[in-house]
C-alpha cells in the first residue's frame, strides 16, 4: 500500500465546481452513441418502435459480435440517427415511467468459473464497460489481460467526486470486484487518492491490490496509475474501468439487473449553484441540465471533463462513460492586441503570464483557441505536465508523421488522448495533441490487429 | 475597438478564397492576428486553452532583448565619441547610436518578413512570428559597420536557406540569426573582423591618435592580454562599455534579458547554466595548463568578452534549433561552453568562438536527443523482454 507521488502535472481551477447535494432526477430522453466507442462498428438488433427493456441489446460489434451494447432504460426505441454514409450516430429511446429491468441470474462471483463471469457480462451487455489498452478500445475477447485497473479519483478540473457514487454500496461494489479478479490473470488495481476524504467502501475493498496516488491532475488518470503500476507492454493488454462500471458489474451478478443508474456532476462556471445529479447513463443534456439556471450567452455544453469531453451541445445526450457535465461559455469573439495584454482573467502555465502568482484563483474560461496554429517551437515545458516515462513530444512527433515504428518505441501503447490533453492545453503551438494521437492510435491498430 | 474591428471585417472578404486580393491572404491574416486575437474555438480535443501563443512566447523574448539593444545603440555613440575624441552627453551620444542602429534594424525586419511572408503566401500557412526575434538578433549580432546590403543580402540568406527550405519556423536545423552572421563571415571576412569594423567613427570624423578599434577578444587572441587590461577596466566590461557587435558587449544588459527569460521560463535555464559551467570549467583547463597568455586569461573573463553571454542567453537556447530533451540540454549547453573556449584559445583564425560553437552544436543537437530518447526506448524494449523471460 505503497504511496505513488505525481510531481509533473497541473491543476486547472474552474469555477463552478459542483455542492455535495445529490437531486434525482427522471429524465425521459436517453440515447446511446456508438462513437463512444472507438473502432466500434455497430450492427442495430432493434428498430425504431420497438420496445426494450433495460439490458436489452441494441446493436453488436460487427467484429466482435458477442459484444452487446444494452439499453440503458426501459421504453420505445424512437430513432437511430444516421450521419454520412449511413453511420449510426445515435440510437434514441424514450424512457417507460417505471423501469423494467432484463432478468439474468443472481450468482455469487467468487463461486464462479472465469468462462461464467465472461458469458454474463456479454449477455447482458456490460462487457462494453471494460475498455482496454492499448487503444482504449471496449476490451478485446479472447485475450485476457495482465491487470484490472481502477482510478477511483478524478483530478480533472472540476471532476466528480467518487466517494459520492459508491456511498452504501459495498456489497453492490465488492462483488463487481469480486467478478474482476476472475477475469484477470494478475492483479486487479484499486487506485485512491492519498487523502483523509476517501470513502470506507473503498479502503475496505477485498481481493485487490490498493495503491495511493498523490499529486496534481492527471494523477487520477488511469494512464499515468498504469504507467507507475504495470505499464503496458508490446502484445500485452490490460483494462479498465471506473468506479461507476465496477457497480454496474456488482449488480449484474449481485441482483441480477443491468443497473447503469449513475451520479452526474453538473459542472462548469456557467452554471448557477451547480449540484449532482442522478439519472441513468445517456440521459438527455436538456434533461440534465433542466434544474439548474444557466448564465445567458453563448455556451458550450460538454459531457465529461473540459480537458477530455465532448461538445455535445444543449440537444446532445451524455456519453456512455461519462459522468461529469460542463457548460463554460463559447469564446468566438476578437481581443484586440489580446495576446499583448496582461489578461488578469485569462489562466495560463505560462509565467508570461501573472496567473501563476495566484495559484488559488478559480477561473471563467472560454472556448477560444487564443491563437493560431503553428509547428512544435517551445519545448520542455510538456513534460512538465506529463508524468509518465515517455517523451510526448517525440511521440506526438511519431504519431503526426505516422511513424509506425517510432510510435511503438516511444511507447504509444501506453497512452491515450486524456494523457496528453494537458500538454495539448498548455500548447502554444496550438497543436490537436488528442486528435492527432487518436489517429496515430488507429493506425497502429490497423497494422497490429 | 469596434471601430477597427468593423473595417477590418469589411475589408475581410477581399482577402478570402476567391477575392480580389486573396494572393495576399497570409498578409492579410498575419495583420489581422496581430491587432485581434481571433475568434477560432475549440474543435477537438481540450475545450479551453492556455492564453499563450506563440505570439506571446515570441514577444517575451523581443522584450527579453531590449535591454542589451538599448545599451548597445548607446554604445555605439560612446565609442563614437571616444574614438574621435569628443565629450557628448547622455542623449546625443544615444541619438548617434540610435541613428546608427536603426537602418540595421529595419533592414532586416523589411527583407526577411518579407521573405515569410511570401512563403507563408505559397503554402497558405499563417504567419510564423519566429522571424520577430531573428529579424531583431541579427543587427544585434554583426558590428556597427556592416554596411547595409550586406544586412539585408544575409538575412535573405538565413532566412532562405537557414529556415524556408526546412519547412519554416520550428522545422529548422540552425539557427536562422547565426546563419546570417556565419554566412558575412566567411563571405565577407574584411568586413566582419579586424580593427576597423566596431567602431562607427564616420565620414566627416577622424580618430584620434592611438585609437586602435580593437575588441578585448581580438586583442586577447593577439596575444595582447596586457592590452586588455590596460584599456578597459573590469567594470567596463561588465557593464559593456567595450567595442563589439551591437547587442553583445553589456554582461548586465544581457543578464537582465536572461532573468527576464528565466521568470518568463520561455527558454531553458539548463541551457544557460550548462555553458556557463562548460565555458568555466574549460578556462580553469587552459589556466592550468597555461602554455600561453592566451591560456592565461582568467576563465570567468570569457564571459565578459565578445559574444559569449549573448550567444549563451539568446542564441543557443532557441528552442528549435537546440536540445530538445531535457538531458541532451545539459550536453548541448557544456559543449557549447567548452567548444566557445576552445575556439577562442587554440584557433585565433576565428576569433569568435561563441558563433561557430553553437552553429556546430546546433547539428549536433539532433544526433544528442537521439542518444537521450534511445535510451529511453531500450529501457522500454527490456521491459517487455523481461516479461518474456518471466513467462
Amino acid at each position: 500500500m505503497a504511496e505513488i507521488k505525481i510531481t509533473k502535472g497541473l491543476d486547472i481551477r474552474l469555477e463552478g465546481k459542483a455542492e455535495y447535494v445529490v437531486k434525482p432526477l427522471f429524465p425521459t430522453k436517453y440515447a446511446i452513441k456508438p462513437s463512444d466507442f472507438h473502432a466500434l462498428i455497430p450492427r442495430m438488433l432493434v428498430e425504431p418502435g420497438e420496445k426494450v427493456k433495460a439490458g436489452t441489446p441494441l446493436f453488436y460489434n460487427k467484429d466482435q459480435e458477442q459484444i452487446l451494447v444494452a439499453s440503458p432504460v426501459s421504453g420505445i426505441v424512437t430513432d437511430i440517427i444516421r450521419g454520412d454514409k449511413r453511420r449510426i450516430l445515435e440510437v434514441r429511446i424514450d424512457a417507460d415511467q417505471e423501469i423494467d429491468y432484463e432478468t439474468f441470474e443472481k450468482r455469487d462471483p467468487i463461486a464462479l468459473k472465469r468462462e461464467d463471469i465472461v458469458a454474463q457480462l456479454l449477455k447482458s451487455g456490460v462487457w462494453s464497460m471494460l475498455r482496454q489498452r492499448p487503444y482504449g478500445t471496449v476490451a478485446c475477447l479472447n485475450r485476457t489481460p495482465k491487470a484490472i485497473f481502477i482510478s477511483c479519483f478524478d483530478t480533472a478540473p472540476l471532476a466528480p467526486d467518487f466517494n459520492l457514487m459508491v456511498h452504501r454500496q459495498d456489497d453492490v461494489f465488492q462483488a463487481g470486484l469480486d467478478a474482476l479478479a476472475k477475469l484477470t490473470s494478475g492483479k486487479v488495481h484499486l487506485n485512491l487518492a492519498s487523502s483523509v476524504n476517501v470513502s470506507q467502501v473503498f479502503l475496505k475493498s477485498k481481493n485487490v491490490q490498493i495503491n495511493f496516488f498523490k499529486g496534481p491532475h492527471p494523477a487520477g488518470n488511469v494512464g499515468t496509475q498504469i504507467n507507475k503500476l504495470n505499464p503496458v507492454n508490446k502484445g500485452e493488454i490490460v483494462w479498465y474501468l471506473r468506479p461507476q462500471e465496477v457497480l454496474t458489474i456488482g449488480n449484474l451478478f449481485l441482483n441480477g439487473k443491468y443497473d447503469v443508474s449513475r451520479i452526474f456532476a453538473v459542472t462548469g462556471s456557467e452554471v448557477q449553484q451547480p449540484k449532482y445529479v442522478k439519472a441513468f447513463l445517456g440521459a438527455s443534456m436538456k434533461e440534465l441540465l433542466e434544474p439548474f439556471t444557466l448564465n445567458s450567452g453563448e455556451l458550450r455544453y460538454i459531457s465529461g471533463n473540459v480537458l477530455t469531453g465532448t461538445n455535445v451541445g444543449i440537444d446532445g445526450y451524455a456519453g456512455f462513460y461519462d459522468n461529469q457535465i460542463m457548460v463554460i461559455p463559447e469564446g468566438d469573439h476578437y481581443e484586440l492586441l489580446g495576446w499583448m495584454m496582461p489578461r488578469f482573467k485569462k489562466y495560463s502555465f505560462w509565467h508570461t503570464y501573472l496567473s501563476w502568482l495566484t495559484p488559488n484563483k478559480s477561473y471563467r474560461l472560454d472556448t477560444n483557441l487564443n491563437g493560431g496554429k503553428r509547428a512544435f517551437v517551445f519545448n520542455g515545458d510538456y513534460e512538465k505536465v506529463f508524468p509518465l516515462d515517455i517523451y510526448p513530444v517525440q511521440l506526438m512527433k511519431a504519431a503526426i508523421t505516422q511513424d509506425i515504428d517510432n510510435m511503438e518505441a516511444l511507447g504509444i501503447y501506453e497512452v491515450e488522448e486524456e494523457d496528453v490533453a494537458l500538454c495539448e492545453f498548455i500548447c502554444p503551438s496550438k497543436i490537436a495533441w488528442q486528435a492527432e494521437l487518436r489517429k496515430g492510435l488507429d493506425l497502429m491498430r490497423q497494422e497490429m490487429e | 475597438m469596434k471601430g477597427i474591428r468593423n473595417f477590418v471585417d469589411k475589408i475581410k472578404p477581399n482577402f478570402e478564397k476567391g477575392g480580389k486580393f486573396s494572393f495576399l491572404w497570409s498578409v492579410f491574416d498575419g495583420f489581422e492576428t496581430f491587432l485581434f486575437v481571433p475568434n477560432t474555438v475549440t474543435k477537438s480535443g481540450c475545450h479551453i486553452r492556455d492564453a499563450i501563443d506563440m505570439k506571446r512566447g515570441m514577444i517575451t523574448v523581443v522584450i527579453a532583448l531590449i535591454p542589451a539593444l538599448l545599451f548597445g545603440m548607446y554604445n555605439v555613440g560612446y565609442q563614437h565619441f571616444l574614438a574621435i575624441g569628443e565629450i557628448a552627453d547622455f542623449w546625443k551620444t544615444f541619438f548617434y547610436g540610435f541613428l546608427a542602429v536603426l537602418p540595421s534594424v529595419i533592414i532586416s525586419y523589411v527583407v526577411g518578413l518579407t521573405i515569410e511572408f511570401y512563403f507563408a503566401q505559397k503554402r497558405r500557412h499563417e504567419i510564423s512570428e519566429g522571424f520577430l526575434v531573428t529579424g531583431l538578433l541579427i543587427p544585434m549580432i554583426l558590428p556597427i559597420n556592416v554596411p547595409l546590403w550586406m544586412i539585408a543580402l544575409a538575412t535573405a540568406f538565413a532566412v532562405f536557406v537557414g529556415k524556408e527550405i526546412f519547412g519554416g519556423t520550428g522545422m529548422n536545423i540552425i539557427n536562422p540569426a547565426l546563419l546570417a552572421r556565419a554566412f558575412l563571415f566567411f563571405a565577407y571576412p574584411l568586413k566582419m573582423s579586424g580593427d576597423d569594423v566596431w567602431v562607427r567613427i564616420g565620414k566627416h570624423h577622424q580618430a584620434i591618435d592611438g585609437f586602435s578599434g580593437a575588441t578585448p577578444l581580438g586583442e586577447a587572441l593577439n596575444d595582447n592580454i596586457a592590452a586588455i587590461h590596460d584599456t578597459w577596466s573590469i567594470s567596463d566590461m561588465v557593464l559593456g562599455f567595450i567595442p563589439g557587435s551591437v547587442g553583445e558587449t553589456s554582461f548586465v544588459a544581457i543578464l537582465l534579458g536572461a532573468i527576464f527569460l528565466l521568470i518568463t521560463g520561455i527558454v531553458s535555464w539548463k541551457i544557460m547554466l550548462s555553458i556557463f559551467a562548460g565555458g568555466y570549467l574549460m578556462g580553469l583547463i587552459f589556466n592550468l595548463v597555461g602554455a600561453n597568455d592566451v591560456m592565461l586569461i582568467p576563465a570567468w573573463e570569457h564571459f565578459l568578452i565578445g559574444g559569449f553571454a549573448f550567444g549563451a542567453v539568446f542564441m543557443a537556447t532557441d528552442p528549435v534549433t537546440s536540445a530538445q530533451t531535457e538531458t541532451g540540454k545539459y550536453i548541448y549547453g557544456a559543449l557549447i561552453g567548452i567548444l566557445c573556449v576552445l575556439m577562442r584559445v587554440i584557433n585565433p583564425a576565428y576569433p569568435e568562438g561563441m558563433m561557430l560553437a553553437i552553429l556546430l552544436m546546433n547539428v549536433f543537437a539532433p544526433l544528442i536527443d537521439y542518444l537521450v530518447v534511445q535510451s529511453n526506448i531500450r529501457k522500454r524494449v527490456k521491459r517487455a523482454k523481461d516479461v518474456m523471460v518471466k513467462i
